[in-house]
């Protein structure tokens, strides 16, 4: 797609020459399906002022900025602030004025209009370049939120527009009330799962794999026996062991940092093992001149030059760890713990907690992802990977 | 597979045989697996042996140590069962019993490989029309990336079971659910490493497409797919194993009917602590083998791609 710049150009802009087609169209195809009972639409676009400016000025913007194409960042600005106004306009229509379940074409050309305006949107964000890195920097974090949010959106749509049942997807917003209603809940299920469970199982886990990796680095005859072992342990599905666990260990939280120690182990050993060689030979050479012997060669060169490798296995434990934890808890757990929860609202088909609890999961799985992350950038700010990246 | 050939050559060498087995992998794989069995025959007579000594105080009998270990090890309902018991169970399982019966593990196998197989395609295959999406359109790359990524900290594994009974009350059941599953754990390993794969190609063999005057679909399919080959194959062997995870894992709220995940449901259930090893077991195998399958269409792929072997 070349890029349009400038009022002279020729070159119409097709994204938004589609948001005002569509935004054109919705004005003119019905807005909802008919009711049983009057046999009448159940409201058309001039009953609601709020969805009628909306469309209006999508047609607009849309026409104006297919002639003038979307060069700067201030275009994409008016055309990112239209679809926020539109988006909230559509919601509102949903809930406000009994569309949810009934929208019908003219509501989805008014989505895809949207659609267009946000795409074409993020589109120019995205290949926005600055100088400045805090303004490239809040351009890169600016495009995969609006996508996501723009995501969301599509989601309480679809969910609201068609009438989708609750039991099958229940709508974001559906999601965020009960995430809030219920916040003692949750809290007690996190304190269970990832404060007791989590946390001292992957502590455990990476941490004697590392005090392993470190002894068996010693024994030339250990790591290539160890080695190739623990590839293929990393192949295996180990989160069967989960049953054995819960008969050994218990019900509460003692078995599931069992499951997890497993788990982790692996991954931390092999990474480990293999970081321990990382140093170059070079590297080692001057450590032999300096006299250094074992442990400072281990603290000041090797160690160091392993961090990469460790990180590594702790960023895929972080996300092993949870998933260990839960599962684990399907297997029998005291009546609190985020995989308990899970199943028995399951069971009771109560699908927005179930929702709720996975987006408890989700943020903790991301923010303890984000602080290991976060820690190897402090730990390891010289490696290559972090160097900043000029266009 | 060096490994085997060092010991072959050990064997011809003769004198050096021991030096040389212990030197190359298989020496030391071998013996880490020894000492992992006598581990195994130890801990099994240790944790077996407070519910041995109890049984015989109940009957008021007299017991022998060899006579404890020997019991220890053919105990019915054991804490940890000894590696014959779990073989013969297994043999008697696979083996000596009719595959359609429901009794039989490959029955069980089939079943949760059958979802295996057919989540691992989809999300190849997804995979791989996001990387190459994401390699051709910059604002997917920038839009989308960062959610493809963050979509693994999610633990989908855990909401396995719900998707599963929610598909299940909307009437799909069966293979599909437990194949989205897998298709969902499939996909990120494969975009991942196909993103990078398509970008590997330098820039002066891009070039060179483009003073033949190439279009981007020949750039595509004759430098672009051929390059990713060996970063596809690499991610598939991770694929192909979380994919029988996520069918095992979501076998697990079926009710225990088929599969491997409900076997071991099943056998915590009850206590069958021996089912679940061997149903464990031989999830571990069938791993085993689907990435040394892998790797066999791996070596084909990348000879008929041009590799230099």
């Amino acid at each position: 797609m070349k890029q349009v710049t400038g009022t002279h150009s020729v070159k119409l802009d097709k994204f938004c020459l589609v948001a005002a087609t569509a935004a054109l169209l919705s004005l003119i195809f019905p807005l909802t399906g008919i009711d049983a009972e009057t046999g009448k639409q159940i409201a058309f676009v001039g009953d609601i002022p709020g969805l009628a400016i909306a469309m209006a000025l999508c047609v607009i913007v849309g026409a104006a900025f297919t002639w003038l194409g979307v060069g700067k960042i201030q275009y994409a600005a008016i055309i990112l602030a239209v679809a926020v106004f539109g988006c909230w306009q559509a919601v509102t229509a949903l809930y406000d004025h009994g569309l949810a379940g009934h929208a019908t074409s003219g509501f989805w050309l008014f989505i895809l209009s949207l659609w267009a305006f946000v795409w074409r949107g993020i589109d120019v964000v995205a290949r926005y370049r600055s100088l400045e890195t805090a303004k490239q920097q809040s351009a890169n974090i600016l495009v995969p939120i609006a996508f996501g949010i723009w995501l969301l959106f599509v989601w309480e749509v679809i969910v609201a527009g068609f009438g989708v049942p609750q039991v099958l997807l229940p709508a974001p917003s559906a999601i965020g009330v009960r995430f809030i209603n219920s916040t003692d809940t949750l809290a007690a299920d996190f304190y269970q799962t990832f404060i007791k469970a989590v946390i001292s199982g992957y502590v455990i886990g990476c941490g004697s794999a590392f005090i392993v990796a470190i002894a068996v680095d010693r024994v030339p005859f250990l790591k290539r026996g160890l080695l190739p072992l623990g590839n293929m342990v990393s192949a295996l599905p180990i989160i069967g062991v989960a049953p054995i666990m819960v008969m050994w260990f218990g019900f509460d939280w003692q078995s599931k940092a069992a499951v997890i120690v497993i788990m982790t182990f692996f991954p931390m050993l092999v990474n480990t093992v293999t970081g321990l060689n990382a140093a170059g030979k070079l590297e080692k050479d001057l450590m032999a001149t300096y006299a250094s012997g074992y442990w400072s060669t281990l603290l000041r060169l090797r160690l160091p030059a392993a961090m990469p490798f460790i990180f590594n296995a702790l960023k895929i434990n972080s996300t092993l760890a949870l998933i260990g934890a839960i599962v684990a808890e399907f297997f029998g757990t005291p009546i609190v713990g985020m995989g308990f929860r899970i199943s028995t609202e399951v069971g009771r088909m109560n699908v927005d907690m179930v929702w709720a609890e996975i987006a408890l999961a989700a943020l903790a799985g991301t923010a303890f992802y984000g602080a290991v992350a976060f820690a190897e950038r402090k730990a390891t700010s010289w490696h290559p990977s972090f160097r900043v990246r000029r266009h | 597979m060096t490994s085997n050939t060092a010991t072959m050559n050990g064997a011809i060498a003769g004198p050096s045989l021991w030096s040389r087995m212990m030197s190359g992998q298989a020496g030391p794989v071998t013996v880490v697996l020894m000492a992992l069995f006598v581990i195994w025959y130890g801990g099994a007579v240790l944790m077996n042996a407070p519910t041995q000594i109890d049984k015989y105080n109940r009957a008021d009998q007299t017991w022998t140590k060899m006579q404890l270990i020997e019991d220890t090890l053919a105990q019915e309902r054991p804490i940890l069962p000894a590696p014959h018991q779990v073989a013969q169970e297994m043999y008697k399982t696979i083996f000596a019993t009719k595959i359609t019966s429901k009794r039989s593990l490959v029955y069980h196998t089939w079943v949760t490989l059958s979802s295996t197989l057919l989540g691992f395609v989809f999300g190849t295959a997804l995979g791989i029309l996001l990387a190459i999406g994401i390699v051709h359109v910059v604002t997917l790359e920038k839009s989308l990336m960062p959610w493809v990524i963050s979509s693994q900290t999610i633990p989908i594994l855990a909401i396995a079971p719900m998707v599963v009974v929610v598909l299940g009350a909307i009437g799909l059941k069966g293979l599909v659910p437990k194949a989205i599953i897998s298709t969902y754990l499939c996909f990120f390993p494969v975009t991942i490493s196909m993103v990078k794969g398509l970008r590997s190609p330098q820039v002066i063999q891009l070039d060179l497409m483009r003073t033949y005057n190439a279009s981007k679909w020949q750039t595509f399919w004759s430098l672009r797919l051929p390059s990713a080959m060996p970063y596809l194959f690499a991610s598939l062997k991770v694929a192909i194993a979380i994919s029988l995870v996520g069918a095992i894992v979501g076998e697990l709220p079926t009710g225990a009917q088929a599969g491997l995940g409900a076997r071991l449901l099943a056998g915590s259930y009850y206590g069958q602590t021996i089912q679940i090893w061997s149903a464990l077991l031989t999830a571990a195998f069938v791993a085993a083998i689907m990435v040394v399958l892998v790797g066999w269409c791996e070596r084909r792929v990348l000879v008929r791609m041009g590799a230099r072997s």
